[in-house]
């Protein structure tokens, strides 16, 4: 994994979690790594991944169950609910950039319906 | 755990080091970072016990540093170690006569891994498979704390990666890793802490998160303000 240097790495790592969530990669209710395994699978310092662990709990995304190991939460529709969340959060984001620069409403659907062509 | 109070090294007219007073945890993985000449190196040997501080004092678990640390302490210096005639089979040999806590096994596991032959000749390596036969040597010993000078220096993008994977192993062995070097991104995501050197002293420490979100910065970024002139 590539990190970029604006954004805290354990953020980042959190981010890439929640997004093999939303494809089906890691399933609700699945057993995660241990902050070791997960070290060396993103090749990070193995406080730095007990820091994305405290992140996920904060955001009720995994629970430790104690002498188990950490689970990934299994609430039902995670999932899709994480991902309608982030293309809503894309959405509008590109929404706001693109009003800076002055287009109308007509103009931006006419640039993704380009886009889209491509 | 390194314990150092106003710590300081002088060279006839140089001051290497300078009132350097620095704690390095157990466990952790620190970036010891500052251009050439800040005192990085001497710093390191110092710890390793190859030099001598003129002022102040230092310690390893307590003990003030000599024979009974050093062998606790892995250092790999930016200079080669080893003799031209040897192959790195006797590297192997050689570094097993030394230390200990010297592992055959991991440095076999080490050198496939850094893509070098046990039959390959020392002198015979490129530059970048001999800084490679280096850590594997180093990090081959079953050590408590490791002081790697400039470990990405003149090694190539894949080769980088098996290096930072094989100091995550370390971190995830709740080894003490101090990391000195002047490419900071590569390290970024697998350092604890940070320490910046400027002319010989630590001008700025702390936990690398915490520097990030205090400043507003990567480290990176904040290591080319410390370091602009």
């Amino acid at each position: 994994m590539d990190f970029s240097a604006s954004i805290p790495i354990y953020l980042q790592v959190v981010e890439e979690i929640k997004r093999l969530l939303m494809i089906g990669e890691l399933k609700p209710g699945e057993k995660l790594w241990s902050a070791r395994d997960m070290a060396l699978r993103y090749q990070i310092n193995p406080n730095t991944a007990a820091r994305v662990y405290k992140e996920l709990e904060q955001q009720s995304l995994c629970y430790t169950k104690r002498g188990l190991g950490t689970f990934l939460t299994e609430e039902d529709g995670i999932a899709e609910k994480l991902r309608k969340e982030k293309a809503e959060r894309l959405v509008s984001d590109f929404i706001r950039e693109i009003s800076r620069l002055g287009y109308t409403q007509e103009e931006i659907c006419r640039f993704l319906d380009a886009g889209l062509q491509k | 755990m390194v314990e150092a109070k106003m710590l300081g090294k002088r060279y006839m007219r140089k001051q290497a080091v300078k009132d350097v007073t620095l704690t390095l945890e157990d466990g952790k993985v620190y970036a010891l970072l500052g251009p050439n000449g800040s005192g990085k190196t001497t710093f390191m040997k110092m710890v390793a016990g190859l030099v001598k501080p003129t002022e102040g004092c230092l310690s390893y678990n307590g003990k003030k540093i000599g024979v009974e640390t050093k062998k606790h302490v892995a250092y790999m210096s930016t200079e080669p170690f080893f003799y031209a005639y040897m192959t790195v089979k006797d590297v192997g040999k050689y570094y097993a006569d030394f230390f200990e806590d010297f592992s055959m096994e991991r440095y076999e596991a080490l050198v496939s891994r850094m893509d070098l032959r046990m039959e390959d000749k020392a002198k015979e390596l490129s530059s970048g498979l001999a800084a490679k036969l280096k850590l594997a040597a180093t990090l081959a010993r079953d050590a408590q704390l490791y002081m790697l000078d400039e470990p990405l220096n003149g090694i190539d993008i894949i080769a980088r990666e098996a290096i930072i994977r094989t100091i995550v192993e370390a971190a995830v062995a709740e080894k003490t890793v101090l990391l000195s070097s002047h490419l900071v991104d590569e390290l970024e995501p697998i350092v604890d802490s940070v320490v910046f050197m400027k002319r010989g002293s630590v001008v700025l420490s702390g936990d690398a998160e915490e520097v990030r979100q205090e400043r507003g910065k990567s480290i990176v970024d904040l290591y080319k303000e410390v370091y602009a002139e």
